[in-house]
């Protein structure tokens, strides 16, 4: 039973970084345009027109 | 917004082409129009916030951005797909704002500055703070549920004491599922403390007073059993609780802000300055706050007109589409009166403006589309209906546990602890998530097929419908123009026309463009300028003589006999004179959409404001038997009103400024996306494309989404009714409730799913 007392806090720190993960994603504006993300993954490049 | 012809026929749409103007003019104007709009950002960078009215398709993205992408001193230019924005960031390095904004300009983009308003902020602050919420009660149920199956396992047979595992360990693992819990709780459940204390507070009961009971009654209770050593705690149950109720939320707050962005678009479109003719003879730029009626406005071409007013001078095309859904632009000359929001396209304009700002006839139309949503705000809505009878339910039924259990001689401990378990299991997670989840897939299922959902609670009013009335012109037809009888052209005359026709945003014009490219004539520049009159046509002084095409005045013929349709007349340079006739087109699938409407039960109905002939070929052309000719805007009103009288449900198909009222009053509206701006306004669902098909695909759908929320609100009822007889004796256990929850809530999101499912 000890390994739980070690095993409980890397199950929840690893947790909180999924956590903090998501936080980050959120402040840097990643949920703002879900229609465009959508879209942007099939452009070459960001920043360079589409050929044509 | 209709893909202009010649665009169509290279296989793009309209939004990523390059388009010839005045473009350092349309420029100076927009920036202009912009600079109030500009923010100054504590770094010392300005930002800016456009709406981009022709943003239609994806590949617009990276075409605006790589366009943008080389400016010096511009650190930030992003376009939002979603709400259809381009943010730009900029700083004192930059070039004059005309500058940054002209190569998009250049591309055929429309733009309309953007002040992002409180309202705004609000909402999005109110998306972000449910995202946290859910994703902080995401984390904590999760851990927390990983230590409470470890304490029911640990219940389960061995030991005589009550389990396998030592009261030691359950008592460590209960008291970190509450380090955990208690701060989790009271950071996610703010959406609903909030709300709870509001309606609390007006002496109202709503569906988050229970929830609020439960959740923290919950919690406490769990503290003190732990705080006690006691063997149950239902840390679990409230954080699930939360995390699914969160979901709902997120769900309709998606819905509803999607709805939002596309009316506040519409008020951008409103010129925000205006060049304004002083006394003196001086031009000033003047913010549209500052107008009064009787000044003199000057419009150059490209821009919207900031007033409604008199032409005093100069001559134009004005496309009126935002306001009136009138496809073709009408020729303006002094005298006229002319309305704000529409757009000027070939010539300047000095207008005396007779109501400016308030007064307009484009606010007060907004005005109208306000009233009509807060108007149907009051239509109680299924869910509130059923919440309204739920939330005294699960009260009195707690009350009742706690009164029947110390009845009973519990100790008020376990009283109270099964009253808890009976908020719980009761606690409208099915309920919540019943109609968002379904109301998501059936939004985002339509969106896929092109229509676009204005309004949450559009689809219920739609399921209802049993009669539909449809306008005429840009509903059935495309409200366009299309060159008829193009065989009798001899491809020369054609390939000339077109030689012409290239140089004009007239919609006539591209047209001609249009019907060359699609006989695959090579539409070459001519050795000479094309010339634009404003409001007659275009003139080509070739070598081998004059070359002309536009309206019969323009040629010179005074003689011409009345037409059934809008017509251009050609002059080859030879003297020749040659008409070409067009007509509007009718969707492609009108008949096949009427068939699929009347096999659905509904009656169809066709009001038009067009004369009777048109309107009785069109009527009989696809068999509608009930059509009225001639209808104004106020007949359309009174028809509508008295179809409800008579008690069908009416959904109205409409495009034009002339339908807004009569979509208002509908049980519920569609408009097509080529309609105005304020019919969009209006309507609560947009489709996009040239069919017809999205009207009876999205009464199918809403049809089949009324279905699945009935099916969810039975089952989330007789899981109730299982549930809590078995709460109210202490026979759930946080695992029962645990289960009980997650299965029902899995099994409401899984039969919306369905939705998404079929094809």
């Amino acid at each position: 039973m000890a390994g739980l007392l070690y095993l409980i806090p890397v199950a929840l720190f690893l947790g909180g970084l999924g956590l903090a993960a998501f936080f980050w994603t959120l402040r840097s504006g990643q949920y703002d345009d879900l229609d465009g993300a959508a879209h942007r993954i099939l452009f070459d490049d960001e920043g360079k027109p589409p050929p044509g | 917004m209709a893909l202009s012809a010649p665009q169509r026929d290279l296989g793009l749409p309209s939004c990523c082409l390059p388009v010839a103007a005045d473009l350092a003019a349309e420029a100076e104007a927009l920036a202009a129009a912009a600079t109030p709009a500009v923010e100054l950002l504590t770094d010392g960078t300005r930002r800016l916030s456009l709406v981009v009215e022709t943003l239609d398709c994806a590949a617009c993205l990276p075409a605006i951005e790589g366009c943008l992408a080389g400016l010096p001193g511009l650190r930030q230019a992003r376009v939002n797909l979603t709400t259809r924005r381009l943010t730009l960031q900029w700083d004192s390095s930059a070039p004059p704002l005309a500058e940054i904004l002209s190569p998009v300009l250049a591309q055929g983009h429309r733009l309309a500055p953007f002040a992002p308003g409180r309202l705004d902020r609000l909402v999005e602050a109110e998306r972000r703070l449910l995202l946290r919420c859910l994703a902080v009660a995401g984390f904590a149920a999760a851990n927390v549920m990983m230590l409470s199956v470890a304490v029911w396992a640990g219940l389960l047979g061995g030991e005589a004491d009550g389990g396998e595992m030592g009261p030691a360990t359950r008592q460590l693992l209960h008291w970190i599922s509450a380090l955990i819990a208690v701060p989790a709780v009271l950071y996610a459940g703010r959406p609903f403390f909030r709300s709870a204390l509001a309606a609390l507070k007006a002496a109202r009961l709503n569906m988050d007073v229970p929830i609020v009971l439960a959740v923290t009654l919950a919690t406490c209770l769990s503290l003190f059993e732990t705080l006690q050593g006691g063997r149950i705690a239902y840390f679990d149950a409230a954080l699930s609780l939360l995390f699914f109720l969160l979901l709902g939320r997120l769900l309709d707050h998606a819905v509803r802000a999607r709805a939002r962005s596309a009316a506040e678009n519409l008020l951008a479109l409103q010129a925000t300055s205006a060049a304004v003719l002083l006394p003196d003879g001086r031009i000033e730029r003047l913010p549209l706050q500052a107008l009064v009626p009787g000044d003199t406005v000057v419009v150059a071409a490209g821009e919207r007109l900031p007033v409604d007013g008199l032409v005093t001078l100069g001559c134009s095309d004005l496309d009126s589409s935002a306001i009136s859904g009138e496809g073709l632009p009408q020729t303006i000359q002094p005298g006229m009166a002319v309305h704000a929001g529409t757009l000027n396209l070939t010539g300047e304009l000095r207008i005396k403006a007779t109501a400016v700002g308030q007064d307009s006839l484009l606010a007060r139309l907004q005005d109208l589309v306000e009233t009509a949503e807060q108007g149907r705000a009051g239509a109680v809505r299924l869910a509130d209906r059923v919440a309204r009878l739920y939330a005294p339910a699960v009260h009195v039924l707690a009350l009742v546990t706690v009164l029947g259990g110390l009845a009973w001689a519990l100790s008020w401990q376990d009283a109270v602890m099964n009253a808890v378990a009976v908020l719980l299991v009761t606690c409208p997670c099915a309920l919540g998530l019943a109609v968002p989840a379904v109301q998501v897939a059936a939004v985002g299922r339509l969106f896929r097929k092109g229509i676009l959902v204005k309004h949450a609670d559009a689809l219920e009013r739609l399921a209802e419908v049993d009669h539909v009335v449809f306008d005429k012109t840009g509903t059935l037809t495309l409200g366009g123009a299309e060159l008829v009888e193009a065989g009798a052209l001899a491809d020369a005359d054609l390939a000339l026309a077109a030689q012409l026709a290239a140089a004009s945003r007239h919609p006539l014009a591209q047209a001609v463009v249009a019907a060359a490219r699609a006989r695959s004539l090579a539409v070459t520049a001519l050795p000479v300028a094309v010339q634009e009159w404003p409001g007659a046509g275009l003139v080509a002084r070739l070598p081998t003589g004059e070359a002309r095409l536009g309206s019969a005045a323009h040629l010179g013929l005074s003689q011409v006999a009345e037409l059934d349709g809008p017509a251009l007349w050609l002059r080859r340079p030879d003297g020749a004179v040659l008409r070409l006739r067009f007509r509007d087109r009718p969707r492609p699938d009108v008949a096949a959409t009427l068939r699929r409407l009347q096999a659905l039960g509904l009656g169809v109905e066709l009001l038009s404001g067009d004369r009777a002939p048109a309107t009785r070929a069109l009527a009989a052309e696809f068999g509608i038997a009930d059509w009225r000719a001639g209808v104004t805007p106020d007949a359309k009103h009174a028809r509508l009103q008295a179809l409800a009288a008579a008690g069908k449900r009416v959904l109205m198909v409409g495009d034009g400024i002339n339908d807004a009222a009569a979509l208002t009053v509908a049980a519920a509206s569609m408009a097509p996306a080529a309609a105005s701006d304020v019919a969009q306004a209006a309507a609560d669902l947009v489709f996009l494309g040239e069919r017809l098909a999205p009207v009876a695909e999205a009464i199918e759908v809403a049809r089949r989404a009324r279905h699945l929320v009935r099916q969810n609100f039975l089952f989330a009822l007789t899981y109730n009714l299982c549930a809590v007889p078995l709460a109210m004796v202490g026979l759930v256990t946080p695992l029962l409730a645990a289960i009980l929850m997650s299965t029902s809530s899995l099994t409401v999101t899984g039969n919306a799913l369905r939705l998404v499912g079929r094809r």
